[in-house]
């Protein structure tokens, strides 16, 4: 693959968004979206998780698991990777930093089943990226990740819930925000084409 | 409970996309085509009743404290046996389907699947809640897939249904499509779900 990481960077955010066309990290991003400030919170985590845990994996795939023949456990090892950086995150922002704790430390143990971290590090494997691509592919699909939550959670903060169709309520309209969302999002592909 | 009872509810009653809104970011991604859809369904059948299966066998001697690790390794376990095979025997399907046959680790149907009954229950009615929670998440994939296909290719499992006249829909192969069908499909089914409990 040879596309600069700056290109890789701006078509992570926009032409190939993690959420909206790849459709990664839908859980959370439904369940989080009621309140402006905690979408705010949770998509700031994902962006420094997803940023540390690409250069993490990428780090481990191509020193550990492909010189040891062990690439088929990349799965499990990529799992125990995510997992063990968020609780030692946990624990350090903790300890040297409990305000920061108090309004971001909640989402963290949410991130570890976000599937948008475990989806980067296979993304970039399966499009085989170096590490300034992977750091910068990461980096990118978190702040498009923080984009889109941002947005459904200011659009749903003026919406008129008693206006909407009951069966439609909830999960279905945000759906529906998203899909348009999505529509939007469209007109962005093929500026450039990373896949 | 029956096992018939046990099935029917987890496929149905408390269908995991519909009812409670999980899994579905892989409901979305695979769902461009039919065929797609078939063998990720499977795949997530395969791993699912037997991840239920071997995290209610050690639910004795699982301490608390690292359950949830447990049952993610367990059920990653199963995902690699898929991913493999796909990759020896479906290596043009396992290609199309990319990192998503991976994310079925992540997908919180397993989890929520392992927690909610897996970790209280007996082997066999968690392998037979596995299957049926299975085939419902297949069900909805089958439905959405179908609509996709039909309409964005023209064709359903990859058989041409609709003669030359017919001109594709893009919209359909692009992603804002899963969402919209996806919202339909919910909107469909809940307002039915309130018709009747009302």
């Amino acid at each position: 693959m040879d596309i600069s990481a700056f290109v890789l960077f701006w078509a992570a955010i926009f032409t190939s968004n993690i959420l909206l066309t790849n459709f990664l990290g839908m859980c959370s991003y439904l369940s989080v979206s009621r309140e402006l400030e905690s979408a705010l919170g949770l998509g700031t985590a994902v962006i420094f998780v997803l940023t540390v845990t690409a250069a993490l994996n990428w780090v481990v795939y191509h020193y550990l698991l492909v010189p040891f023949g062990i690439v088929y456990l990349q799965f499990i090892v990529f799992i125990i990777v995510i997992a063990a950086f968020v609780q030692f995150l946990e624990l350090l922002i903790e300890r040297y930093a409990p305000a920061l704790y108090y309004t971001l430390g909640i989402f963290l143990p949410l991130i570890t089943v976000n599937c948008a971290i475990f989806g980067v590090s296979l993304f970039m494997i399966i499009r085989d990226y170096n590490f300034l691509q992977s750091v910068a592919f990461g980096a990118g699909s978190g702040i498009g990740w923080l984009l889109a939550i941002l947005m459904l959670a200011g659009i749903r903060r003026k919406l008129k819930e008693k206006l909407v169709p009951i069966g439609l309520r909830g999960a279905g309209i945000s759906l529906i925000i998203t899909g348009i969302m999505a529509l939007g999002f469209v007109g962005f592909s093929g500026i450039v084409q990373i896949q | 409970m029956t096992k018939k009872e046990i099935f029917l509810t987890a496929a149905f009653k408390e269908n995991s996309i519909w009812r409670q809104i999980l899994g579905i970011c892989s409901a979305l991604a695979v769902t461009n085509l039919m065929m797609n859809s078939l063998i990720m369904g499977l795949g997530v059948i395969f791993s699912l009743a037997l991840a239920n299966f071997s995290i209610s066998i050690i639910r004795f001697w699982t301490p608390r404290s690292v359950r949830m690790m447990v049952q993610t390794l367990i059920i990653a376990a199963y995902v690699i046996i898929v991913d493999i095979f796909l990759k020896a025997n479906m290596p043009e399907i396992s290609k199309q389907l990319g990192p998503y046959v991976g994310l079925i680790i992540t997908n919180c149907i397993l989890m929520g699947r392992a927690e909610a009954f897996a970790s209280q229950n007996n082997p066999l009615d968690s392998m037979v809640d596995g299957i049926g929670a299975g085939v419902g998440y297949t069900l909805v994939l089958l439905v959405i897939s179908f609509f996709r296909e039909l309409f964005g290719f023209g064709s359903v499992f990859g058989i041409k249904v609709f003669g030359a006249w017919w001109t594709n829909w893009s919209i359909m192969v692009m992603a804002p499509s899963a969402f919209f069908l996806l919202a339909i499909l919910i909107w469909i089914i809940n307002t039915h779900y309130y018709k009747v409990k009302a």
